[in-house]
């Protein structure tokens, strides 16, 4: 007994292993809301619940049979697509741009920053209701523009992959800052050595940018890919707020149409089925991402 | 020579300031528009672009009034203050071990909560919903704030261990051969020099709280426990046509996040760097 207790006392001093106990609580939260609604989830979507009742049963395999030729499903995975790839290509391209623009010094060079960054702050929920005023038929600001300049109004949301592209776009314009940040930090670790001797060599300016400053970002690429496919693949908010799904189910992501399926349509068994469908993707997405851009790094690494 | 290069160089400087401005005066016209929007009578009828040539508070006393936001801006001060605390302090500690020992169970742990980062939450909601239920944290303080915690936590877990892996290990050393316990390692050593990026981890956990809405729209449902999101949105869905309201209701949203950020804007960008080190 006595024994016992000293072997366990030298654990918890000096056996690193006893150190994972720190890890306790955060492993109970996750085990609590990760692991057991996972479980829970592939559990439900083998279910007809609708969301309240106590009463349901398992339908097998009906709920993803269902999904394969649901037409909804499709174009929301599809905007999904855009919403995730469409916004990381124009983020990556503004942000460096910006990057490039705003990392010399200039007069108001702070302030652009501080300004291109502030959407960045802004839910995007609250992002969607902002540009509202700006998109809308009656009224709107973008409208009151053209009927200045002596065209006719255009109702903006009313078609539904003009209403993806807008989204897309909006959400690229809202949240460039940040890509636009990790860009200025990776531009800055570039020693200035490196440029002045490719200007020695002759190099213009198009050969330094591609030779040299690309090469070099190549890791801040790879993080804001990485942020913005993640950050897109997951939009939610600004689809709320901007068309809530509309004109139809046309502009839906997988989450606003698991959304609309749980609450507005009490579908939850069908709802969590398209759950882990977007959970698998997303998983599998990422993988491939990451494996890609680690050989990608090590290439250019030599 | 030297002096036309000089001349060329200020041009090319202007050329960039007058750009930036550019971009500036796009990026700023939205705010621009909720802005002058918020101040205008609710009879008003001119074009958004127009400042209201007698500015009037209605449109705030309304929000505050009748849109409740006063309170939800308390009732997500509580979830932000009380989730934050929770993952900086869950966070820390968890990361010492997974940074210091890479044992088999601690790689395994550190890349499952990387892993949760790729989580989109409404893939997972509906299991979840039902699992406060069975619990009974639907509607109350501690189910969204663990639930919050929960998800925020990788991110912190992430930027923490990236962190105390610069702290050379040989401090650990030095302090056990003192005779330091080895949890105690991490309160006298580690932690007083990990200051910078527990401000970083604060500021990015704070507003991605605070701008939290998918976690919010499901565990709050009680109109007493709205948080912004949630009642921003019913501003915008419920057959309001109090436009300056809703700008205004808006306005007082972001501003809490947009005073902040002016004035620590150093933190909250070094914040964003520090979270997209690999």
């Amino acid at each position: 007994m006595k024994k016992e207790k000293q072997s366990m006392r030298r654990f918890i001093g000096s056996d690193p292993r006893a150190l994972t106990l720190l890890t306790l609580p955060a492993v109970i939260l996750f085990i609590m809301f990760v692991v057991v609604p996972i479980i829970s989830g592939i559990n439900i979507s083998f279910t007809n619940w609708n969301g309240y009742s106590q009463n349901y049963s398992y339908v097998g395999f009906d709920n993803y049979r269902k999904m394969v030729t649901d037409p909804q499903v499709w174009t929301s995975f599809r905007n999904t697509l855009i919403y995730g790839f469409g916004s990381t290509l124009i983020q990556t391209i503004l942000g460096l741009a910006l990057a490039m623009l705003l990392s010399s010094k200039f007069f108001f060079r702070s302030g652009a920053r501080t300004v291109i960054y502030l959407p960045a702050m802004v839910a995007q929920l609250i992002i969607g209701y902002i540009w509202y005023f700006i998109v809308t038929y009656e009224r709107g600001a973008l409208n009151d523009i053209i009927l200045l300049f002596g065209g006719d109004k255009v109702d903006w949301m009313s078609k539904g992959f003009r209403a993806v592209m807008i989204i897309t776009f909006i959400n690229s314009i809202a949240y460039c800052g940040k890509t636009m940040i990790i860009f200025l930090a990776g531009l800055q670790s570039i020693p200035a050595m490196y440029r002045e001797a490719a200007s020695i060599d002759g190099a213009n300016a198009w050969q330094s940018f591609r030779h040299i400053t690309v090469p070099q970002l190549l890791p801040a690429f790879t993080t804001s890919l990485v942020l913005n496919i993640i950050g897109g693949l997951k939009m939610f908010g600004l689809v709320v707020s901007m068309t809530n799904g509309g004109p139809g189910y046309a502009s839906h992501s997988l989450s606003s149409l698991i959304n609309t399926l749980y609450f507005a349509n009490q579908q939850a068994g069908y709802s969590a089925a398209v759950g882990m469908f977007s959970f698998v993707f997303i998983v599998f997405v990422n993988v491939l991402l990451n494996k890609y851009l680690q050989k990608k790094e090590r290439q250019y690494n030599g | 020579m030297a002096k036309k290069r000089s001349t060329l160089g200020t041009r090319w400087n202007w050329l960039k300031s007058i750009t930036a401005l550019a971009v500036s005066v796009f990026f700023f016209a939205p705010f621009y528009i909720i802005l002058s929007l918020s101040f205008k009578p609710r009879t008003d009828r001119t074009s958004y672009w127009l400042f209201p040539k007698e500015p009037t508070f209605d449109a705030y006393a309304y929000a505050l009034d009748r849109g409740d936001i006063g309170l939800a801006i308390i009732n997500t001060l509580i979830v932000t203050f009380f989730s934050v605390i929770l993952v900086l302090i869950f966070g820390a500690i968890a990361a010492y071990p997974l940074s210091r020992h890479k044992t088999r169970l601690n790689t395994l742990i550190l890349s499952c909560f990387v892993g949760v980062m790729m989580v989109p939450p409404l893939s997972v909601l509906v299991p979840i919903y039902k699992e406060l239920v069975t619990l009974g944290g639907i509607n109350t303080y501690w189910g969204i704030i663990l639930l919050t915690v929960t998800y925020s936590l990788p991110m912190s877990v992430f930027m923490f261990t990236n962190f105390i892996k610069s702290i050379p290990k040989e401090l650990d050393e030095a302090a056990l051969i003192d005779g330091c316990s080895q949890f105690m390692i991490f309160p006298r050593i580690i932690l007083p020099n990990m200051a910078p990026v527990i401000s970083s981890v604060l500021i990015l956990t704070s507003v991605s709280i605070w701008n939290d809405y998918s976690f919010q729209l499901y565990v709050l449902q009680k109109p007493k426990l709205k948080t912004i999101t949630l009642a921003i949105s019913s501003f915008f869905t419920e057959g309001n046509s109090n436009m300056p309201a809703a700008a205004a209701a808006t306005v007082l949203s972001v501003l809490p996040v947009a005073i902040i950020y002016l004035c620590l804007q150093k933190y909250f960008i070094q914040g964003t760097m520090d979270s997209a080190i690999k």
